[in-house]
């Protein structure tokens, strides 16, 4: 699907006589800009996080609450990322990559963290960037309206995994 | 509520070491851990700029226009407080494209003239209106229709189909946006219902 994507941008593109090439490099230095922008993000959170896993702290949580959530029918190992998500883009997206590396990409953890992070935003960024910018210090019911959204999204996400791949 | 919870990890990961005798294995995932970062950063490049240029081209050949014509009905029913030719509908539509198609850095100034447009239709008052907040459960739902980012972290890792994620993506962010406009219609009658608009 994506290559046919692809051919279809790049003929509409020179049809509408749009200098193709040109707007694809000038499009491009942007993508430059914003991996290397996400380095420092990344470097913080990644040793974070695998200091939290290595010492094993992480598991002695994750066996902690297993039990509980396994009732719920929610893998223990996803809730550091559900519960982060919300609150910091770049943390969230850490974690997706601590969880695709450590249990593999092709894994249902892994292909659960990936749906997560793709599925869903980060609230209080998108609020606090929004409300700020036009001054607008009283939210209303905003953050409750995103937050349960976000857990609709998150349950959404295990389920849909869940039939599409299994739990393997 | 970051900084407190990447120092928290840190130093109760460090702590825990210590008791646990683990400290060896934290010593080596630190300095792993950053080196696998940076990788990660290059291998997100190829696919970030490949599609950024690809959407430049999109947009400056005016499809994303085009294809937000296709969503305007849908979106007029979603503001019923918003004129249908008022500038605030045209940024509305423009963000959603740009969220749509993973444009993160080109969606969060359109959203932002499209909440300056919302708050002059509210009189200029700095309360919150009940456009602004359908506006943003929309956009925190972040419907998006291939997870570049995503894709690329799986490409990294190795994964033997990185784009077999995108169709449970697209099916759990479509629920969570419908979620989304359940929700805030249900508030809004909430405080219709109270009296307070």
């Amino acid at each position: 699907m994506i290559p046919i994507l692809i051919c279809f941008i790049l003929i509409y593109g020179t049809a509408k006589k749009i200098p193709t090439y040109e707007a694809f490099v000038e499009g491009g230095k942007e993508g430059i800009t914003m991996s290397f922008s996400i380095i420092p993000f990344l470097v913080g959170m990644l040793v974070a996080i695998s200091v939290f896993r290595a010492s094993g702290a992480l598991d002695f949580i994750v066996q902690f609450l297993k039990p509980l959530l396994q009732m719920l029918h929610i893998p223990a190992e996803i809730l550091p990322l559900a519960i982060i998500r919300p609150i910091s883009g770049t943390a969230a997206l850490g974690m997706t990559s601590d969880l695709i590396s450590f249990h593999g990409p092709d894994s249902f953890i892994g292909r659960l963290a990936a749906t997560i992070q793709g599925s869903t935003d980060t609230t209080f960024y998108v609020l606090t960037v929004y409300f700020g910018a036009v001054g607008i210090k009283k939210m209303g019911d905003a953050v409750k309206v995103g937050l349960l959204a976000d857990l609709v999204g998150i349950i959404a996400a295990i389920i849909v995994v869940t039939l599409v791949f299994g739990t393997k | 509520m970051v900084n407190y919870l990447w120092v928290g990890m840190t130093v109760i990961g460090v702590l825990f070491a210590m008791v646990n005798g683990t400290i060896d294995q934290v010593n080596e995932a630190l300095f792993k851990s950053a080196k696998d970062a940076v990788t990660l950063c290059f291998g997100l490049m190829s696919i970030l700029v490949f599609w950024l240029g690809l959407m430049k081209i999109a947009q400056e050949s005016g499809l994303l226009d085009k294809l937000s014509g296709f969503f305007r009905p849908l979106v007029r029913r979603l503001f019923p407080e918003v004129p249908p030719n008022h500038p605030a509908m045209g940024y509305i539509l423009s963000n959603m494209m740009a969220n749509l198609f993973g444009l993160g850095n080109a969606a969060t100034p359109l959203g932002i003239k499209a909440m300056e447009q919302l708050k002059e239709l509210n009189g200029g008052k700095a309360t919150v209106s009940r456009s602004m907040i359908t506006f943003l459960a929309i956009n925190t739902s972040s419907i998006t229709l291939i997870p570049t980012t995503v894709i690329a972290i799986r490409m990294t890792y190795h994964s033997k189909s990185p784009t077999d994620i995108v169709f449970p993506t697209i099916i759990a962010t479509a629920i969570s946006a419908v979620a989304a406009i359940a929700i805030d219609r249900y508030f809004y009658l909430k405080r219709t219902r109270n009296g307070v608009k």
